[in-house]
């Protein structure tokens, strides 16, 4: 397939994380293009763009931009800044896309970071990377420096009379602070539990001031919008969702991976693309979006992988994440691993997420275990009534997703589980050990 | 025990970049952890001195993260994916494995102090996994071969006196 490719199209080139080469093929002319047009109009190609926010809510970032206050200021009538930060705190368990930008293409998200602060008339940006990604935290900073170097970023920028600084922040290993009222929190040196909204941070964010917040591969496609124009991205996607995306396709597939796609690939053909499932074997469950989105079938995968159609199968795009589950897997040990993070990442500010997902999973282990009852179902279903919707932040959404999705269509499994006393795919994997390959086996 | 020098100019150095105090807690942390290995309570206490904030405020950020190590770890830090995309790929069978070579379980130290073994919840890598983070460095697509080569590859490093396995691009005149 010879589709356009946006952010990994130089991906295989040695030192194309370099800004001589991103300069070589292009890199930073939208930049003067933007400075060129200005801000109403930047902000008025990324709607005509249809890009939807790349992290998982898929909230349209041109209409973000445009909730930010024009002249904020504050109770004396003084002005107050306004902060642009980029979430990079990757941590759902199937996308690992924003890494590769980082360490392969840097300037692009450099480049859309300072885009996106001359639309929203910031004059400080943090990129807040997850305290875990070392190396790609110093390729970053050092690209910054870099840009910095050759005036792409600092003070008076181009000659445009505009200043704008960058600088890379690094967490400490929190899901939880993916949140974006919770990556505040965590910049401004605090615990990472999410706030109350409203205020949403475009009014009360950073420090206080109005903030945006957008993903690592939002930001990164922006250049692009700006060079080609809002149209032609939009055309390389569906009619609500424009652009293409980088998914994310992990698990029991031959060839995992990062595949850059129009937004009207369906899941069927991103699996396919990925090599199909490992060993020739079936598929059993796909979980389509990130760790936090409800699981689909091997029925259910002729949709496309964009956020409404998504959204129409019960499902969420999220964060481009597919986790493929071959016929090996017990679904029941999986929700349950799955679970076991979740109960792990709970940043415990609100009782029922922080006890839900602890009981959620010590029921799990149970039923794994062959200890469960068919009371147990029930109970399920109840505690998960009590979490959804119940909470601050959509953490406890992201549990019941899953969960939830797992025990309705995999009923029977659960069943067999409280019927037999004991996981009936540990027995049966065991009896055809020889056939069993190293990897991607489901029990050990 | 105050924080060293080096700690403090980083800081110093930093202070212009963000407007608030508050927000060179994290920054701190790490580079104390970075020196030390762990954030020890006078360690907490230093930085709390040092930013003029009480000492609740850092010792509630230490206790929310889990990267901070709030006991001594080994000179090497293992730290083995354990979340869905490396189970499906077989993290559980190197996890036992590691045990066994090791000779403790997940979440101890070794009694020489040499290794410390972890089993932690999604590294962000899951399309190469099984993912192993020794201290900085992640070692992806493993299975039991490359993990034992990995291992010698450590232990021979160990031995010749190593400081910075794995945390070859450490640069301490730059943040981060």
């Amino acid at each position: 397939m010879m589709e356009e490719k946006i952010l990994t199209k130089h991906i295989n080139t040695l030192n194309c994380h370099t800004l001589d080469f991103y300069l070589a093929n292009g890199g930073y002319n939208s930049l003067k293009k933007a400075f060129e047009i200005g801000s109403d109009a930047i902000i008025e190609e990324v709607k005509k763009s249809n890009l939807r926010g790349r992290g998982g809510a898929g909230f349209p970032t041109g209409m973000k931009w445009s909730f930010m206050p024009k002249n904020p200021v504050d109770a004396k009538g003084n002005p107050k800044p306004k902060y642009l930060v980029c979430n990079a705190d990757e941590g759902e368990p199937g996308t690992f896309k924003d890494r590769l930008i980082m360490s392969k293409n840097p300037h692009s998200l450099i480049e859309g970071m300072v885009i996106a602060a001359k639309a929203v008339g910031a004059c400080r940006g943090y990129i807040y990377i997850r305290g875990e990604f070392f190396k790609e935290a110093r390729i970053l900073q050092s690209a910054i420096d870099d840009a910095r170097k050759k005036g792409f970023l600092g003070k008076d920028i181009l000659g445009s009379k505009m200043d704008f600084e960058l600088f890379v922040y690094r967490g400490a290993g929190a899901y939880i602070c993916g949140e974006e009222s919770a990556l505040l929190n965590s910049l401004e040196g605090k615990r990472g539990e999410p706030r109350l909204k409203p205020p949403f941070p475009a009014q009360v964010g950073a420090f206080g001031m109005p903030t945006c917040v957008n993903n690592v591969e939002t930001f990164a496609v922006v250049p692009y919008i700006l060079e080609h124009g809002g149209p032609k991205f939009a055309s390389l996607g569906t009619e609500k969702s424009g652009g293409t995306r980088l998914f994310c396709v992990s698990g029991q597939v031959e060839r995992p991976g990062i595949y850059e796609l129009s937004m009207r690939t369906t899941l069927r053909e991103l699996i396919d693309i990925a090599g199909g499932v490992r060993g020739g074997k079936k598929l059993k469950a796909v979980i389509p979006g990130g760790a936090s989105a409800p699981m689909l079938t091997a029925t259910e995968i002729d949709i496309p992988m964009c956020f409404d159609a998504m959204m129409k199968a019960g499902t969420m795009a999220g964060s481009g994440g597919a986790i493929v589950m071959s016929e090996d897997v017990c679904i029941v040990e999986a929700t349950s691993i799955l679970l076991r993070f979740y109960e792990h990442e709970s940043c415990g500010q609100c009782s029922q997420c922080r006890e839900g997902s602890h009981w959620l999973a010590r029921m799990f282990v149970r039923i794994e275990a062959g200890k469960g009852t068919h009371k147990d179902l029930e109970m399920i279903e109840r505690i998960c009534s009590n979490m959804a919707g119940q909470t601050i932040c959509a953490f406890a959404d992201a549990v019941t997703g899953p969960v939830l999705s797992a025990v309705r269509k995999f009923r029977s499994e659960f069943e067999d589980h409280v019927r037999q006393r004991r996981c009936p795919q540990k027995i049966a994997s065991r009896t055809i050990d020889a056939m069993e390959i190293d990897r991607g086996r489901a029990h050990v | 025990m105050a924080l060293s020098k080096h700690i403090k100019d980083k800081l110093d150095k930093l202070r212009p970049n963000f407007p608030t105090l508050q927000a060179l807690v994290i920054p701190a942390l790490h580079e104390v952890q970075h020196e030390t290995g762990m954030v020890s309570e006078d360690s907490m206490r230093d930085i709390a001195e040092f930013l003029n904030l009480p000492f609740m405020k850092v010792r509630e950020v230490v206790t929310f993260y889990t990267m901070f190590n709030k006991k001594p770890v080994g000179k090497v830090h293992y730290q083995l994916c354990g979340n869905i995309g490396c189970w499906l790929n077989g993290s559980d069978k190197l996890m036992d494995h590691m045990e066994k070579r090791l000779k403790i379980k997940h979440g101890q130290t070794t009694p020489d102090g040499k290794y410390t073994l972890s089993k932690v919840e999604c590294l962000g890598a899951c399309g190469s996994g099984p993912v192993l983070q020794v201290n900085e460095d992640y070692n992806e697509n493993l299975d039991v071969e490359k993990l034992d080569q990995l291992m010698d590859d450590v232990f021979k490093k160990i031995d010749a006196g190593e400081n910075n396995i794995g945390r070859e691009t450490y640069n301490p005149e730059v943040w981060p």
